[in-house]
């Protein structure tokens, strides 16, 4: 069952996306910062937390997930270490995957050749 | 020019494609739900490995990152993007090939100016107004004492 509660969730925030891009100007980089930031907020406001538990990796694989595994970081960081954790948990709980991006980036230039551009 | 109103309806219709929005949405969704279905899986996976729920989480984002820049490198990311759309934007795997693209293509601009700077084309904001918001977010936690 989690299995289509992921597929259905992840899906539509896809689908909604899709609408953004085909009915907006907005460029990818708008839109993949706005996501992150909208993570946050509705974390923040105890929105998304329900909805990881009931879509799981349909609402963290998503870039909303980033923002939701930043503010819940921050969230436990405030709670361990006051006004630090507020600089620190972010940042912390993204690490991996910001890590994993940069130097997978990284292999990727160094083992694969660029795309033909004739 | 001489035409019926019928000749007239018809040209109109040539020339008004079809809004392709709704095969957009469908691609969207059926790509996008196939990698969170994925994910789920390698979720799963890392749980059955031993991994407890926040160690699991991100070992699949890491999972899921290195695939994408896997297949970013083979080009066939691209080709899944032409169709999926935000199907493969907006998911963490989009997040690793807009690193991993650039990463690749901006090699003949030297490794330090090329692939190390421009990977951060569209990562760069990302993380600036996702750590900010995060900070931002901690600060109210500490003022109104809500942990």
């Amino acid at each position: 069952m989690q299995y289509i509660y992921a597929f259905i969730t992840g899906g539509i925030i896809c689908a909604l996306s899709q609408i953004l891009i085909d009915k907006t100007q907005l460029t990818p980089a708008r839109i993949l910062t706005a996501y992150v930031v909208l993570g946050v907020v509705l974390t923040a406001v105890g929105i998304y937390k329900p909805l990881v538990d009931w879509a799981g990796a349909g609402a963290t694989v998503p870039l909303l997930g980033f923002g939701y595994t930043l503010a819940e970081g921050v969230k436990t960081a405030v709670a361990d270490s006051g006004l630090l954790g507020a600089l620190t948990g972010g940042a912390k709980a993204a690490a991996g995957g910001i890590s994993a991006a940069v130097f997978f980036g990284l292999l990727t230039a160094l083992l694969f050749k660029p795309a033909d551009k004739s | 020019m001489d035409m019926t109103p019928q000749e007239y309806e018809q040209l109109v219709e040539k020339h008004c494609k079809a809004s392709p929005l709704g095969k957009d949405m469908l691609w969207a969704f059926v790509i996008g739900g196939a990698i969170c279905t994925l994910g789920q899986g390698i979720l799963d996976f890392w749980k059955a490995a031993g991994l407890d729920e926040k160690d699991a989480a991100t070992a699949t984002s890491i999972t899921l990152i290195g695939l994408s820049a896997l297949l970013t490198g083979l080009h066939l990311y691209e080709k899944l993007a032409k169709h999926a759309g935000a199907g493969t934007l907006v998911p963490i795997t989009g997040f690793s090939n807009s690193v991993a693209s650039p990463a690749l293509e901006f090699k003949s601009e030297g490794f330090v100016l090329g692939t190390g700077a421009k990977m951060f084309t569209i990562a760069g904001p990302v993380i600036v107004y996702g750590i900010s918001a995060s900070i931002i977010y901690g600060v109210i936690l500490v003022i109104f004492g809500a942990v």
